[in-house]
């Protein structure tokens, strides 16, 4: 185990001089004020007016509140007491995920995942958890706009009226409207009636980020576009062909996530159980690239070879687990990789096992690509009298804004402006609304009546939780107006459909069950047998050389509909920690070879398209490939999106897509600086990631934990405290299931009122979150593992930070948390200092936003907004430790396990972190903390943290191994 | 060299360091009780209030329950201050061209709110559970005081958290049973309170809670 040796970023494996002195600076890039030219006279003299200041500013007399109270008190509303409402989220492609959402006084605060959905299971990830913050926005949309000017949604309607019934004497011609990838029953059959009436009227559906490639791919293998959905938990082999199917953004991969770590951490506790095995094929390091047995590193274009011919490892694997693997092919392939995908999962007999092929989840499964083309060509054309683009409502689908996100090729702005009459819904006036006639804001999710299907076709209710903020209309509002009815609400709208559905004298029922339950019982779709797939032909021309360009949608902002969202801003990129940037991922080797360096702002060129951006040289990316990252660039995002990073739609287009070769890249300058997480916890050697093969652990089980490690319970100068009485909180994460997703990260932000700083303050080392996950690499820099860690407070037996807090701010309870109390603290940062994991956040400014009303919104009630200059760090959620406390105490009943639920245990997919009681022999998180793979973080200091990990456990092939 | 100053300087000096140690000391002293005071603290100063509302008059003379108006005092964080509906169901009958009402019926008639300004107001780090409270036999007037003598209501204690907490290291000086709780002619500690204290602090499983989470978070 020792022999593995981690290492996080290149000046550490380097170990170089400057990196030694940056580990021993402990606060590195801290301004060097110690070093300010003074006297001590002048350091008395500004010391003792800051004392004097800091007195008198405390002297403040309680401003006084009101207590404004209903005029009806409507049923089942307990001022104090949130209610859940179950509704969805559609994310790319439109796809929904249940969603359960905290509602405080009719203001939604959190969103957690819907238990009962299929597509969540209770977990949630980055995008939705932050999803809550746009509806807050106060950037958002808030009025309708008629060339720049502020207008009226009636105005608009008179308008849109007056073009319909134009448009309507020659059967809707010359009418268009574009929307994102449409999965809404409802949706759908309002436009199916609307171009019923007007057969010459065109929907055109077209998503940056939809799933093309897929779509694509099964209408090759099977010449109709079926949806393929997998099973994790029943396969022992999988192999991942460019696929990123760990919660990124792939519809149902929470689901996914949930099942393939469920298995593994069956296969960790039970000998006997089959663990599973991941292979990965791919060129951009991806998290499910991180969880992989065995990685594969090529650049994206030669997947489809790896793809046609597998390994003879990997095959002899596949056939061994006949109707127990899975092939799965990546959003980004090409339709060819589809086709061999779905081919091979025929032969190895996974079809209705492991692969399950239902119809398409779309409401209209068309070739997005070619439907944005041709509505540029007929704009072109002059064929266009009307364009209505229906945008997105915050979920995370990109639909709504091509003049950003449609391909650069298509040069659809120039088009645009032919159009006579063009309006545009959105959650905000962005760089389309900018260019038509007409803007009205839409509705967020959380504002909306609407349906949706998730990724196994579950019909999913969309349920408001708010009525707009803003006014905002939905899209079935638009499209009402359309169809001449444009008093009908958007709850009878999709009332009325589910009705024709349901036909029925207990219609009333099914409807107040199926929004209860937030979607539709029974209704995923059944499993169709799909004809014999057929694999097309390779194109004549081979894989072609030269630089290689990937586009991907940004891991933590997306492709663009969250570019305003400052919680996924600073969210850290899982691989290289890196936040409020995109930039131009190198590999090592190519580094070299093209001569730049992390921090060089290169040129990029692909087909006479350039755009600028700063390079980021990442171990373990393929070599002679650049990638670059969707989302970033906006000008009309907001004042958080706006002008942050460089636009990579812009060298995207039809042809190349997801990638390309043939770039080149010329180095301009030297210098960029990027804010990134990474460093400011350097643990050096002091094995913080523990791991070893199954194999190794059965033998072996305390391999985790050496003797050297060790230190005995009585090694201690203090008395041991005591918890006999009550309770003994503590937590466990299992490394073995954690994927490195980060929701647990944005869920704490979300949970705890966590402040973003900005990326200036970020790069100062100056981030707040509570939670981070670390990531660690071992083995080469180019063929790296890259391993996640989810750092919380260990809340230590024998605390650190206890020890030098000068005002008792920070004390040990008796339940043995260790408490932060903001309003004892005055900042000296001394706990900070000692604490040897590094995750106490201080509040260098006044980070929180005090001023913006919208943003009032969005905090938790139950938790402490902070002010400058006081400590932070992870509580537990000890708000939702003492709810259950004294809901239990007053029904004089026992704590079950399980009933207290961190913030970030509900959020993880892969459910790896477990709380609860210590002092229950029974608990779960008790058996856990027995297995013998159960080590602490630095335990060998005698800390003795209440937090501890199961060292990861991997399952690699031995015949690849050996070589 | 002959001395510099004359012998009944000591005096001097003892009675100068005497009374600046005892000049501090008032200094300091009057601070604490200019924070602790009325001034500050606002014990004992009734606020007003869009409608003179009058807890002796409902309490002390109707005899009405705490609970008819805060509802969810036994059940959450907050007792709860009664929405308009709440007073007219009396106030459509009784009192009907009284004045004073007239805020009253114009909330209902119009739907807007009334507005009252808070005469116990913690600071926002502080999270007080009024449930749990009422569910362990702490009485509403051993913090609220004689509301049933309030004609208009004040604060009756400082909140601050050494009083607070003074309960919470020996909740059996304040514990009284349940069938008293929302008695406010009830006072604690009662005088059979050393016997029934400790007794009722076993029969509720009352906790002493003193870590600081258990308020601040």
């Amino acid at each position: 185990m020792p022999s593995i040796k981690y290492w996080r970023s290149f000046e550490e494996l380097a170990n170089t001089q400057e990196f030694q002195a940056f580990v021993e600076d402990e606060f590195p890039n801290r301004t060097p004020d110690w070093n300010d030219p003074g006297s001590r006279r002048k350091f008395l003299t500004l010391m003792g007016a800051s004392a004097l200041l800091a007195g008198a500013s405390a002297c403040t007399v309680q401003p006084p509140e009101s207590i404004v109270p209903y005029v009806r008190q409507p049923e089942e509303f307990v001022p104090g007491k949130p209610l859940f409402y179950a509704t969805a989220v559609t994310g790319p492609g439109g796809v929904a995920t249940g969603l359960l959402v905290e509602s405080h006084l009719g203001r939604p605060t959190k969103i957690e995942g819907n238990p009962q959905h299929p597509a969540s299971l209770g977990a949630t990830d980055t995008f939705m958890q932050a999803s809550v913050l746009n509806l807050y926005d106060p950037d958002r949309s808030q009025t309708a706009l008629h060339n720049g000017y502020i207008s009226t949604w009636g105005a608009f309607i008179t308008a849109l009226i007056g073009v319909r019934d134009v448009a309507g004497l020659k059967q809707g011609e010359g009418l268009r409207i574009l929307t994102g990838t449409v999965t809404s029953p409802t949706l759908a059959a309002q436009l199916q009636e609307f171009l019923a009436a007007n057969p010459k009227a065109k929907w055109h559906q077209y998503e940056a980020g939809g799933r093309h490639s897929a779509r694509a791919g099964s209408t090759a293998a099977f010449g109709k576009a079926f949806n393929a959905t997998y099973r994790f938990d029943r396969a022992n082999v999988i192999v991942s062909l460019d696929a990123d199917f760990l919660c990124s953004g792939m519809p149902g991969g929470l689901r996914y996530a949930r099942d393939f770590a469920g298995r593994r951490r069956a296969a960790a506790e039970d000998p006997s159980a089959k663990p599973p095995r991941l292979y990965v094929a791919e060129g951009t390091p991806s998290i499910t690239g991180g969880m992989a047995e065995h990685r594969f590193r090529m650049r994206t274009s030669e997947v489809e070879a790896f793809a046609a011919k597998l390994p003879d490892a990997i095959m002899k694997d596949l056939e061994a687990n006949h109707g127990a693997s899975i092939v799965v092919a990546g959003e980004h392939q090409p339709a060819r990789v589809h086709a061999i995908a779905h081919e091979l999962n025929a032969r190895l007999g996974n079809v209705g096992k492991t692969v399950i092929y239902t119809d398409p989840v779309e409401a209209n499964p068309i070739d997005e690509i070619a439907s944005i083309q041709e509505l540029v060509k007929d704009m072109n054309s002059g064929a266009v009298d009307a364009l209505l683009i229906l945008g997105e409502n915050g979920g995370g689908g990109d639909g709504g804004n091509p003049v950003y996100d449609a391909p650069a090729d298509l040069n659809f702005l120039d088009a645009l402006k032919k159009v006579k009459f063009r309006a545009q819904l959105g959650l905000y006036a962005n760089e389309t609304a900018a260019w038509c006639h007409w803007h009205v804001p839409a509705a967020h999710y959380l504002e909306s009546w609407s349906d949706a299907r998730a990724y196994d076709g579950t019909a999913t209710i969309v349920q408001p939780l708010i009525a707009p903020l803003y006014g905002g209309k939905t899209t079935h509002e638009v499209l009402n107006v359309l169809l001449n009815r444009g008093d009908k609400s958007p709850l009878e709208t999709v009332r009325d459909y589910w009705k024709t559905q349901h036909k029925g004298a207990d219609f009333e029922d099914f409807w107040q069950v199926s929004l209860h339950d937030g979607m539709v019982a029974g209704s995923a779709f059944p499993e169709k047998t799909p004809p014999a797939a057929k694999v097309p032909d390779a194109a004549a021309a081979p894989v072609a050389s030269g630089l290689e360009i990937v586009f991907r949608p940004d891991p933590a902002v997306g492709g663009g509909a969250f570019s305003n969202n400052a919680w996924l801003q600073e969210l850290p990129k899982p691989q290289n920690k890196m936040t409020w940037d995109n930039a131009v991922w190198i590999s090592p080797k190519s580094a070299e070879h093209y001569g730049v360096e992390t921090g060089d702002v290169v040129e990029i060129e692909l087909s006479g398209r350039k755009v600028e951006g700063p390079v980021w040289v990442l171990p373990g990316h393929a070599d002679e490939s650049l990638t670059v990252h969707l989302g970033y660039g906006r000008t009309r995002a907001g004042k958080i999106g706006d002008n942050v990073g460089f636009d990579a739609y812009a060298l995207s287009t039809t042809g190349a897509r997801t990638h390309a070769a043939g770039a080149s890249i010329t180095r301009k300058r030297h210098g960029y600086k990027f804010a990134n997480t990474q460093h400011t916890q350097t643990m050096e050697e002091r094995d913080p990631f523990r791991v070893g093969t199954l194999a190794e652990y059965h033998q072996r089980p305390e391999f985790a934990n050496p003797e050297a490690k060790r230190v005995a319970d009585d090694h201690t100068m203090f008395p041991l405290w005591d918890y006999n009485k009550g309770h003994k909180w503590g937590m466990s994460i299992d490394l073995t299931a954690c994927v490195g997703c980060q929701a647990c990260m944005v869920a704490c932000q979300a949970e705890n009122n966590i402040a973003v700083v900005g990326k200036e303050q970020v790069a100062l080392g100056r981030h707040m979150n509570w939670i981070r996950v670390d990531r660690y690499y071992s083995g080469s820099l180019e063929e790296p593992e890259m391993y996640f860690q989810p750092v919380p407070c260990m809340h230590c037996e024998n605390a650190l930070c206890e020890l030098v807090c000068p005002v008792a701010a920070t004390v040990h309870s008796a339940e043995g948390l260790n408490e932060m109390v903001y309003n004892r603290c005055v900042g000296t940062r001394y706990c900070s200092n000692n604490c040897p994991y590094k995750v106490r956040r201080f509040n260098f400014f006044l980070y929180s936003d005090w001023d913006t009303q919208s943003l009032f919104g969005v905090r938790n009630p139950d938790v402490t907004v902070r002010s400058r200059g006081v400590m932070e760090k992870c509580s537990y959620c000890v708000q939702r430790i003492n709810r259950v406390k004294i809901d239990a105490d007053k029904a004089d009943r026992p704590i079950q396990d399980g009933e207290i639920v961190t913030a970030c245990m509900q959020a993880c997919p892969a459910q790896a972190i477990v709380f609860g009681d210590l002092n229950d022999p029974a608990s779960r998180v008790s058996k856990l903390k027995r297995q013998p793979r159960d080590y602490g973080l630095l335990s060998e200091l005698d800390t003795r943290p209440r937090t501890t990990y199961l060292a990861r456990l991997r399952n690699p092939n031995p015949e690849i191994e050996k070589s | 060299m002959a001395q510099i100053f004359h012998r009944s300087s000591n005096s001097l000096a003892n009675v100068s360091i005497a009374s600046a140690v005892l000049a501090l000391g008032g200094l300091v002293w009057s601070a604490y009780k200019l924070n602790a005071g009325y001034f500050t603290t606002g014990v004992s100063r009734s606020i007003d209030q869009t409608v003179p509302f009058s807890h002796k008059h409902h309490v002390g003379d109707d005899g009405i329950d705490c609970r008819y108006c805060h509802q969810f005092v036994e059940t959450s964080d907050f007792a709860g201050l009664p929405p308009t509906e709440t007073c007219m169901s009396c106030h459509s009958q009784i009192w009907l061209n009284a004045e004073l009402l007239e805020p009253v019926r114009e909330s209902f008639r119009t739907g807007k709110s009334l507005e009252w300004t808070r005469v116990y107001d913690l600071p926002d780090f502080v999270y007080f559970n009024h449930s749990i409270h009422i569910n362990k036999g702490i009485g509403c007037s051993s913090c609220h005081g004689r509301v049933d003598k309030m004609p208009l209501t004040f604060k009756a204690n400082t909140l601050f958290m050494q009083w607070c907490v003074e309960c919470h290291r020996d909740p059996s000086r304040h514990v009284r049973p349940k069938s008293e709780v929302f008695n406010p002619a009830y006072e604690t500690p009662a005088p059979d309170q050393d016997e029934i204290g400790p007794k009722l602090v076993a029969e509720y499983k009352i906790q002493s809670l003193t870590d600081c989470v258990t308020c601040h978070r």
